[in-house]
């Protein structure tokens, strides 16, 4: 991981949440979530292919206690599918969740924190005002 | 390619969708000279609460809207050659077939050939001995509402190849109500992988409806969406190589892009090199998507592998009762009162059920059930807190003291607990495992209906 530098260098970088780089979307089956993640571009999915590993994704989701996580790459998307085994409280059938399918999953994946150049982030869509968006 | 492409769309993702989608879809089709019209509307336990209706009432167990999906189109399929194919047949497909040739006389219609697909229910004592070798002994202990099996796009293609109107099926994969038209359509053979993984992935993108036309998409700021209260229902263009596109009708809301393709595209997928279907292996590690024009996405670079041995089956089986109770409280302290107020059930529960906890507008769906994350928050000054517990039991009366707790929480619980609401429901499990293909006695049977 890069180290942010104070400053208004080139190589000066900022933290951002993912869904400035990304969108994504749950999907179940039984036990199991996928995640995927959809770079808005090249540049974007750089940084996910360098920072968004399955080791992190798995500390990420720590409290959901996975069992497994692994990383799909699809370079022609510019995407990236996570599986996530055993999150689910057993599935939609199991679960006392009230998103028993973890609809709501993709939505906490885009909160993790990358580091970006500043000006990358310059560019990238942003929320104002959230809490996480570092505008 | 040259040759018109084959037209398939598809009016409902789930059942419980949207009714009105179906009528823009059968106005395009129409107008460029008929297709075939889709509807899915079978989720895994779907299947399981139709199985239920119909023991209750040997008539019904099909899709419940079916009457509402089809009433507004039918003639117009009839009448513009566009054929319907769809899994709402649920655990009663000849059932639904019988209402739909109902339907057309009601309307004073022609009857439609009408097919019907069996053979995913597995019911004989030699398929249930086959599930408890897969499943063990727990298989015993089961109280079996359905077991099925996953059939693929085989019967639908033989019966359109038979001119049916209209097929009707149960339990088949949801990529097969695509790739069974386009089968029959272009007369590809049932190994030629590569076009049977494309068109898989064209059933792919149109299964959940609106998921590809901007349905559950929307993010305002990040991903806007147009219209999307009207948001047309997909259409997928397919051609003779299996490659296709992805639009909409004319004059419906929503999107298709480049970004709302490529979310359906993995929607639900593991290995993306490889999507296991009754058909076929699909590949989509090598995808790419372009946009080709206004709500046009052109998807190419899937290709295909040898389809597995096996079927899939899921079996459901009852699993006891799921208690739910919730209680607001607003104010000073109202997120003192509510854990308060959770911890009060708790104790009088005892050990008798496992409680899960959350505390709406604070932390509710993110954490798990044995709620780590709620305890690793320090309590805060939340002024607008909606407590939910939730637990299961196997019996329903043991299940039912959450309600009673929690609806007594209006006198004796916190100060100023309002808006209690409770629910007591019979829960459905399912597992699942595969069955030899050979031990799946499937096919097809043209409805024979008295004029």
């Amino acid at each position: 991981m890069m180290t942010p530098s104070p400053g208004n260098s080139p190589a000066a970088t900022v933290s951002v949440p993912l869904y400035r780089l990304a969108h994504s979307r749950s999907g179940d089956k039984g036990n199991i979530s996928n995640l995927s993640l959809i770079a808005w571009d090249k540049e974007c999915y750089d940084v996910l292919v360098e920072q968004v590993t399955d080791a992190r994704v798995a500390q990420w989701f720590d409290y959901r206690h996975p069992a497994r996580v692994t990383r799909y790459e699809i370079a022609t998307l510019q995407a990236m599918n996570f599986v996530l085994e055993g999150v689910l409280d057993g599935g939609v059938n199991d679960a006392l969740n009230l998103d028993a399918h973890g609809k709501s999953l993709s939505f906490h994946l885009l909160d993790l924190p990358v580091e970006v150049s500043a000006k990358l982030a310059q560019r990238l869509p942003n929320v104002p005002g959230d809490a996480l968006s570092n505008a | 390619m040259t040759a018109a492409p084959f037209l398939i769309g598809c009016a409902t993702g789930f059942s419980g969708d949207r009714t009105d989608g179906a009528l823009p879809i059968v106005r395009s089709l129409a107008a460029r000279g008929g297709g075939t019209l889709i509807f899915e509307t079978l989720a895994e336990r779907t299947l399981a609460l139709a199985q239920l209706a119909r023991n209750a009432n040997p008539d019904s167990g099909y899709e419940p809207l079916l009457d509402d999906l089809l009433n507004p189109i039918l003639a117009s399929c009839l009448q513009h050659d566009v054929r319907i194919v769809s899994n709402f047949g649920a655990a009663n497909p000849p059932g639904a077939a019988r209402r739909i040739a109902e339907l057309a006389r009601a309307q004073g219609l022609p009857t439609p050939r009408i097919a019907v697909v069996h053979g995913d229910a597995l019911t004989t004592r030699e398929q249930h001995a086959l599930l408890r070798e897969r499943l063990g002994p727990a298989f015993d202990e089961m109280d079996v509402v359905s077991a099925t099996a996953y059939l693929g796009a085989s019967e639908i293609a033989a019966a359109l190849r038979a001119d049916a109107q209209i097929v009707v099926a149960g339990r088949v994969a949801d990529p097969s109500l695509t790739l069974g038209p386009a089968l029959a359509h272009f007369d590809w053979a049932e190994d030629d992988w590569v076009r049977l993984g494309r068109a898989t992935m064209a059933g792919h993108m149109l299964e959940c409806g609106t998921q590809v036309t901007g349905g559950y998409f929307c993010v305002p700021g990040l991903k806007d969406v147009p219209d999307i209260h009207t948001a047309g229902y997909p259409i997928a263009e397919i051609d003779a190589d299996g490659g296709f596109v992805i639009t909409k009708p004319d004059g419906t809301g929503g999107v298709v892009d480049a970004r709302t393709v490529k979310e359906q595209l993995l929607y639900e997928v593991h290995n993306p090199a490889s999507y296991l279907t009754p058909d076929v292996v699909a590949d989509l590690s090598q995808a790419a998507v372009q946009t080709i024009g206004p709500d046009r996405v052109a998807v190419t670079g899937i290709t295909g592998h040898p389809r597995p041995n096996e079927l899939k089956v899921n079996v459901c089986h009852r699993g006891g009762w799921l208690a739910e109770a919730e209680i607001s409280y607003a104010g000073v302290q109202a997120e003192a009162r509510a854990r308060l107020a959770a911890d009060m059930v708790q104790k009088r529960l005892g050990s008798a059920l496992k409680l899960r906890m959350d505390l709406i507008g604070v932390v509710s769906i993110l954490g798990d059930d044995n709620g780590g994350m709620l305890r690793a928050q320090a309590p805060g000054n939340a002024r607008d807190v909606r407590l939910r517990l939730a637990a299961e039991h196997i019996e329903a009366k043991s299940a039912e003291r959450l309600l009673r707790e929690v609806t007594a929480l209006y006198c004796c619980g916190p100060a100023g607990g309002g808006g209690v609401r409770t629910s007591l429901r019979p829960r459905l499990n399912m597992v699942s495992c595969t069955i030899a293909r050979d031990a799946v006695e499937s096919g097809w049977t043209m409805l024979e209906t008295q004029q």
